[in-house]
Protein backbone atom coordinates (compact mmCIF):
# COMPACT_ATOMS: atom_id res chain seq x y z
CA UNK A 1 0.00 0.00 0.00
CA UNK A 2 2.47 2.62 -0.86
CA UNK A 3 -0.53 4.76 -2.60
CA UNK A 4 -1.29 8.35 -0.45
CA UNK A 5 -4.75 9.37 -0.53
CA UNK A 6 -5.72 12.79 0.77
CA UNK A 7 -8.08 11.26 3.24
CA UNK A 8 -10.75 13.69 5.21
CA UNK A 9 -12.69 12.67 8.30
CA UNK A 10 -16.20 15.19 8.31
CA UNK A 11 -17.69 15.65 11.79
CA UNK A 12 -20.92 16.92 11.31
CA UNK A 13 -23.08 15.81 14.60
CA UNK A 14 -23.39 16.96 18.39
CA UNK A 15 -20.79 14.31 20.91
CA UNK A 16 -23.51 12.37 22.88
CA UNK A 17 -26.69 12.67 21.36
CA UNK A 18 -25.89 9.68 19.06
CA UNK A 19 -22.51 7.91 18.85
CA UNK A 20 -20.70 9.17 15.57
CA UNK A 21 -18.56 11.41 17.03
CA UNK A 22 -16.68 8.59 19.48
CA UNK A 23 -16.77 6.23 16.97
CA UNK A 24 -15.80 8.40 14.06
CA UNK A 25 -12.90 9.24 16.74
CA UNK A 26 -11.87 5.78 16.79
CA UNK A 27 -11.70 5.01 12.67
CA UNK A 28 -9.35 8.54 12.80
CA UNK A 29 -7.17 6.92 15.64
CA UNK A 30 -6.79 3.42 13.29
CA UNK A 31 -6.14 5.33 10.33
CA UNK A 32 -3.57 7.40 11.37
CA UNK A 33 -1.73 4.01 10.91
CA UNK A 34 -1.64 3.96 7.24
CA UNK A 35 0.05 6.90 7.17
CA UNK A 36 -2.32 8.57 4.64
CA UNK A 37 -2.40 12.25 4.21
CA UNK A 38 -5.19 12.80 6.67
CA UNK A 39 -7.53 16.12 7.78
CA UNK A 40 -10.16 16.27 10.23
CA UNK A 41 -12.76 18.58 9.00
CA UNK A 42 -15.53 19.96 12.00
CA UNK A 43 -18.77 21.23 10.61
CA UNK A 44 -22.49 21.92 11.41
CA UNK A 45 -23.46 20.19 15.28
CA UNK A 46 -20.02 19.03 14.70
CA UNK A 47 -17.70 21.72 16.55
CA UNK A 48 -19.34 20.75 19.63
CA UNK A 49 -17.36 17.89 19.82
CA UNK A 50 -14.48 20.09 20.10
CA UNK A 51 -15.48 22.49 22.88
CA UNK A 52 -13.30 22.25 26.14
CA UNK A 53 -14.82 21.74 29.44
CA UNK A 54 -17.41 18.98 28.42
CA UNK A 55 -18.83 17.22 31.75
CA UNK A 56 -20.89 14.09 30.83
CA UNK A 57 -21.05 12.46 35.00
CA UNK A 58 -24.23 13.98 34.78
CA UNK A 59 -25.31 12.09 32.00
CA UNK A 60 -23.44 8.97 32.81
CA UNK A 61 -21.52 8.84 29.67
CA UNK A 62 -17.67 8.79 29.16
CA UNK A 63 -15.98 11.87 27.81
CA UNK A 64 -14.22 11.35 25.52
CA UNK A 65 -13.47 14.53 24.37
CA UNK A 66 -9.68 14.41 26.23
CA UNK A 67 -9.09 11.84 22.76
CA UNK A 68 -9.22 14.71 20.86
CA UNK A 69 -5.51 16.24 22.29
CA UNK A 70 -3.92 13.42 21.37
CA UNK A 71 -4.54 13.64 17.57
CA UNK A 72 -1.56 15.31 17.43
CA UNK A 73 0.72 12.58 18.44
CA UNK A 74 -0.91 10.98 15.96
CA UNK A 75 0.74 13.17 13.18
CA UNK A 76 -3.06 14.96 12.59
CA UNK A 77 -1.56 18.10 11.36
CA UNK A 78 -4.76 19.58 10.24
CA UNK A 79 -7.83 20.28 12.02
CA UNK A 80 -10.30 22.88 9.80
CA UNK A 81 -13.21 24.19 12.14
CA UNK A 82 -15.92 25.97 10.09
CA UNK A 83 -16.29 29.20 11.20
CA UNK A 84 -20.16 29.73 9.74
CA UNK A 85 -20.92 26.33 11.95
CA UNK A 86 -19.20 28.37 15.33
CA UNK A 87 -21.15 31.74 14.83
CA UNK A 88 -24.37 30.04 14.37
CA UNK A 89 -24.10 28.40 17.50
CA UNK A 90 -22.74 31.76 19.14
CA UNK A 91 -19.04 29.78 19.67
CA UNK A 92 -15.79 31.20 18.83
CA UNK A 93 -12.17 29.81 19.01
CA UNK A 94 -11.95 30.36 22.90
CA UNK A 95 -14.91 28.09 23.23
CA UNK A 96 -12.91 24.72 21.44
CA UNK A 97 -9.65 23.05 23.32
CA UNK A 98 -6.47 24.28 22.62
CA UNK A 99 -5.19 21.48 19.89
CA UNK A 100 -1.34 21.55 19.52
CA UNK A 101 1.08 19.38 17.31
CA UNK A 102 4.84 19.07 17.21
CA UNK A 103 6.94 19.71 13.86
CA UNK A 104 9.35 17.24 13.85
CA UNK A 105 10.90 19.63 10.72
CA UNK A 106 11.35 22.60 13.29
CA UNK A 107 12.47 21.49 16.22
CA UNK A 108 9.71 20.25 17.50
CA UNK A 109 7.91 23.72 17.54
CA UNK A 110 4.65 23.22 18.87
CA UNK A 111 2.14 24.49 16.91
CA UNK A 112 -1.48 24.90 16.27
CA UNK A 113 -3.70 21.83 15.08
CA UNK A 114 -7.03 23.57 14.85
CA UNK A 115 -7.52 26.07 11.55
CA UNK A 116 -10.57 28.28 11.15
CA UNK A 117 -11.83 28.42 7.75
CA UNK A 118 -14.92 29.99 6.56
CA UNK A 119 -17.64 28.05 4.69
CA UNK A 120 -16.63 28.98 0.97
CA UNK A 121 -12.87 27.59 2.02
CA UNK A 122 -14.20 24.50 3.57
CA UNK A 123 -16.05 23.70 -0.13
CA UNK A 124 -12.97 23.91 -1.78
CA UNK A 125 -11.09 21.82 1.01
CA UNK A 126 -13.57 19.37 0.60
CA UNK A 127 -13.62 19.51 -3.15
CA UNK A 128 -9.59 18.77 -2.93
CA UNK A 129 -9.88 15.09 -0.85
CA UNK A 130 -9.91 11.94 -2.45
CA UNK A 131 -11.21 10.32 0.61
CA UNK A 132 -14.55 11.44 2.74
CA UNK A 133 -15.15 10.03 5.55
CA UNK A 134 -18.58 11.61 6.77
CA UNK A 135 -19.96 11.15 9.85
CA UNK B 1 -14.88 1.09 -10.92
CA UNK B 2 -13.91 -0.59 -7.42
CA UNK B 3 -16.13 0.12 -4.35
CA UNK B 4 -16.28 0.13 -1.03
CA UNK B 5 -18.99 0.22 0.76
CA UNK B 6 -19.70 1.64 4.33
CA UNK B 7 -23.18 1.16 6.29
CA UNK B 8 -23.60 3.31 9.23
CA UNK B 9 -27.24 2.47 9.86
CA UNK B 10 -29.18 -0.60 11.61
CA UNK B 11 -31.71 -2.75 9.40
CA UNK B 12 -35.27 -1.35 9.13
CA UNK B 13 -35.17 1.49 11.62
CA UNK B 14 -33.17 3.42 8.61
CA UNK B 15 -33.60 3.12 4.68
CA UNK B 16 -29.63 3.12 4.79
CA UNK B 17 -29.17 -0.40 4.84
CA UNK B 18 -32.01 -0.97 2.00
CA UNK B 19 -30.27 1.69 -0.41
CA UNK B 20 -27.00 0.25 -0.03
CA UNK B 21 -27.96 -3.37 -1.13
CA UNK B 22 -29.88 -2.27 -4.23
CA UNK B 23 -26.39 0.59 -4.87
CA UNK B 24 -24.44 -2.69 -4.48
CA UNK B 25 -26.56 -5.55 -6.56
CA UNK B 26 -27.06 -2.41 -8.86
CA UNK B 27 -23.36 -1.76 -9.62
CA UNK B 28 -22.07 -5.60 -9.31
CA UNK B 29 -24.41 -5.82 -12.67
CA UNK B 30 -23.17 -2.99 -14.16
CA UNK B 31 -19.82 -4.38 -14.08
CA UNK B 32 -18.59 -3.00 -11.48
CA UNK B 33 -15.79 -4.43 -8.47
CA UNK B 34 -17.43 -4.18 -5.01
CA UNK B 35 -14.02 -4.43 -2.60
CA UNK B 36 -15.51 -4.68 0.24
CA UNK B 37 -18.74 -3.80 2.34
CA UNK B 38 -18.05 -2.30 5.88
CA UNK B 39 -21.20 -2.36 8.96
CA UNK B 40 -20.43 0.69 11.27
CA UNK B 41 -22.24 1.91 13.80
CA UNK B 42 -25.79 0.04 14.03
CA UNK B 43 -25.26 -0.77 10.83
CA UNK B 44 -23.60 -3.88 12.55
CA UNK B 45 -27.36 -5.01 13.48
CA UNK B 46 -27.49 -6.03 9.74
CA UNK B 47 -24.86 -9.14 10.82
CA UNK B 48 -27.13 -11.07 13.03
CA UNK B 49 -28.97 -14.24 11.61
CA UNK B 50 -31.28 -13.78 15.07
CA UNK B 51 -33.22 -11.31 12.75
CA UNK B 52 -36.89 -12.63 11.82
CA UNK B 53 -39.19 -10.03 10.12
CA UNK B 54 -42.24 -10.31 9.28
CA UNK B 55 -43.34 -12.85 6.34
CA UNK B 56 -44.41 -9.96 4.60
CA UNK B 57 -41.22 -7.72 4.61
CA UNK B 58 -37.91 -8.10 3.11
CA UNK B 59 -35.32 -10.17 5.23
CA UNK B 60 -32.41 -7.32 4.98
CA UNK B 61 -29.82 -9.84 6.55
CA UNK B 62 -30.95 -12.90 4.24
CA UNK B 63 -30.70 -10.43 1.25
CA UNK B 64 -27.33 -9.57 2.46
CA UNK B 65 -26.18 -12.91 3.04
CA UNK B 66 -27.70 -14.14 -0.08
CA UNK B 67 -25.86 -11.24 -2.14
CA UNK B 68 -23.05 -12.22 -0.54
CA UNK B 69 -22.64 -15.67 -1.80
CA UNK B 70 -23.67 -14.90 -5.05
CA UNK B 71 -21.02 -12.42 -5.73
CA UNK B 72 -18.04 -14.01 -2.76
CA UNK B 73 -18.41 -10.52 -1.07
CA UNK B 74 -16.36 -9.55 1.76
CA UNK B 75 -19.03 -8.50 4.90
CA UNK B 76 -17.34 -6.90 6.86
CA UNK B 77 -18.31 -6.29 10.68
CA UNK B 78 -16.65 -3.82 12.84
CA UNK B 79 -15.56 -5.56 15.71
CA UNK B 80 -15.23 -2.63 18.43
CA UNK B 81 -18.80 -1.17 16.94
CA UNK B 82 -20.01 -5.40 17.14
CA UNK B 83 -18.80 -5.54 20.67
CA UNK B 84 -20.74 -2.96 22.06
CA UNK B 85 -23.99 -4.17 19.79
CA UNK B 86 -23.44 -7.73 21.16
CA UNK B 87 -22.67 -9.03 17.18
CA UNK B 88 -20.40 -11.87 17.93
CA UNK B 89 -18.87 -14.54 16.26
CA UNK B 90 -16.93 -17.58 17.75
CA UNK B 91 -13.78 -16.21 18.07
CA UNK B 92 -15.73 -13.22 19.43
CA UNK B 93 -17.89 -14.87 21.66
CA UNK B 94 -14.42 -16.98 23.32
CA UNK B 95 -12.31 -13.88 23.55
CA UNK B 96 -15.36 -11.98 25.93
CA UNK B 97 -17.11 -15.62 27.59
CA UNK B 98 -19.85 -15.24 25.80
CA UNK B 99 -22.62 -18.50 25.38
CA UNK B 100 -23.77 -17.57 21.87
CA UNK B 101 -22.93 -16.60 18.40
CA UNK B 102 -25.63 -14.84 16.03
CA UNK B 103 -22.82 -13.41 13.43
CA UNK B 104 -25.12 -14.56 9.75
CA UNK B 105 -23.49 -16.23 7.02
CA UNK B 106 -21.49 -14.49 4.63
CA UNK B 107 -20.50 -11.92 7.15
CA UNK B 108 -17.18 -11.65 9.68
CA UNK B 109 -15.84 -9.52 12.03
CA UNK B 110 -12.64 -7.34 11.61
CA UNK B 111 -11.26 -4.18 12.68
CA UNK B 112 -11.95 -0.70 11.17
CA UNK B 113 -8.12 -1.27 9.24
CA UNK B 114 -10.65 -2.85 6.92
CA UNK B 115 -12.67 0.84 6.12
CA UNK B 116 -9.51 2.39 6.07
CA UNK B 117 -7.81 -0.29 3.49
CA UNK B 118 -10.89 -0.55 1.75
CA UNK B 119 -10.99 3.33 1.00
CA UNK B 120 -7.37 3.28 -0.11
CA UNK B 121 -7.49 0.36 -2.38
CA UNK B 122 -10.56 1.35 -4.12
CA UNK B 123 -11.76 4.52 -6.90
CA UNK B 124 -14.81 5.43 -3.94
CA UNK B 125 -15.62 4.91 -0.73
CA UNK B 126 -19.21 5.14 -0.91
CA UNK B 127 -21.37 5.90 2.67
CA UNK B 128 -25.19 5.08 3.30
CA UNK B 129 -26.58 6.93 6.84
CA UNK B 130 -27.24 9.72 8.11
Amino acid sequence: MSETKKFMYVNRKAPYGTIYAWESLEVVLIGAAFEQDVSVAFIDDGVFQLTKDQDTKEAGMKNFSPTYSALGDYEIKKIYVEKESLEERGLSLDDLQHLTWEDEDEDYAEKDLIQLVTRAEMADILAGQDVLFNF
Amino acid sequence: MKLTIQVNEGPYQHQASDSAYWFTKTALEKGHEIFRVFFYHDGVNNGTRLTTPPQDDRNIVKRWSELGEQHSLDLVVCVAAAQRRGVVDEGEAKRNGKDATNIAPGFRISGLGQLVEGAIQSDRLVVFGD
